[in-house]
């Protein structure tokens, strides 16, 4: 069990997406080398993909936390899947704005509806979105919880489909750079990537362990004016 | 527009979206502080012993 409290998780956490992002950032337009295809614009990658990266790791851990709903019937796990699933959608929202500006970049178009890997990602992201719609149609109590879990269930199952789209399409300009013989790129050029993607990483963690606390805190509260009112 | 344009373009967004997120989270605690404060007030006013009515004149 841990031993640390939310506010102090929150605080180390957010500390070290700081000094990560921060970290990370500068290699990747300072350290890393330019890449002779594309050049200058190649460098959005290391934003870009940790990005997308934390996006399925946000819905994976919303659906984590919806199995567990589910399984233990917690409240708890409702607000905990909500947040994560928030969080994702907000990361997936980057993704997309990102990816946009790197496709005007190198394609010379802000978005291509031939490219699977971009479609996908955009009915994952759609998908989320209409999350909050239902979650929202329904009163608060176990029915919004449980409809809420099983939706979040159900849009994980798209996000290796979305991954994997990349590799089952037969034409496609989006590069691919993690093979099957590894990251195709240079060894300074992963080590910034890394970098990035922690610090992705933990600033998902602060961000989601900072709106959580607030939300708890919101319905502790008015469960006190209930009680005092 | 230059490939630096849109390199800076890019991260620039991400860093908005952030900067927007912790304001928004701010905001809200702000709200919770306040909530707090007139929850804390209503609470002592209730627990104040309250005065027996007294003849005047």
């Amino acid at each position: 069990m841990s031993t640390s409290s939310p506010n102090s998780r929150g605080l180390t956490l957010s500390l070290a997406a700081v000094c990560l992002l921060g970290g990370g950032v500068a290699l990747a337009l300072l350290w890393a080398p330019e890449d002779l295809d594309q050049g200058i614009s190649q460098r959005i990658f290391y934003i870009h993909v940790p990005i997308a990266l934390t996006a399925y790791a946000c819905f994976g851990w919303g659906a984590w936390k919806a199995l567990r709903l589910l399984w233990t019937r917690q409240e708890r796990y409702d607000l905990e899947s909500y947040t994560a699933v928030h969080q994702g959608t907000i990361f997936g929202l980057l993704t997309l704005v990102t990816g946009s500006i790197w496709a005007r970049a190198s394609w010379g178009v802000w978005w291509s509806w031939g490219e699977r890997q971009l479609v996908l990602f955009l009915i994952l992201f759609l998908f989320y979105s209409a999350y909050f719609m239902l979650r929202f149609s329904v009163d608060e109590g176990p029915a919004r919880a449980n409809l809420s879990a099983v939706y979040a269930l159900f849009g994980v199952v798209l996000i290796p489909v979305s991954f994997l789209a990349i590799r089952l399409a037969e034409n496609f300009i989006h590069p691919v750079v993690f093979t099957r013989d590894g990251p195709q790129m240079s060894g300074e050029m992963f080590a910034a990537f890394l970098v990035c993607l922690a610090g992705t990483l933990a600033l998902a963690a602060a961000l989601y362990t900072n709106e959580l606390t607030g939300k708890r805190l919101d319905g502790r509260l008015r469960e006190l004016r209930e009680l005092l009112q | 527009m230059s490939g630096e344009r849109y390199v800076a373009a890019a991260y620039v967004v991400v860093l908005v979206a952030v900067l927007a997120y912790v304001a928004i989270i701010a905001a809200k605690l702000g709200r919770i502080d306040r909530e707090l404060d007139e929850l804390t007030a209503l609470a002592r006013e209730r627990q104040a012993p309250e005065r027996e009515p007294v003849r005047v004149g």
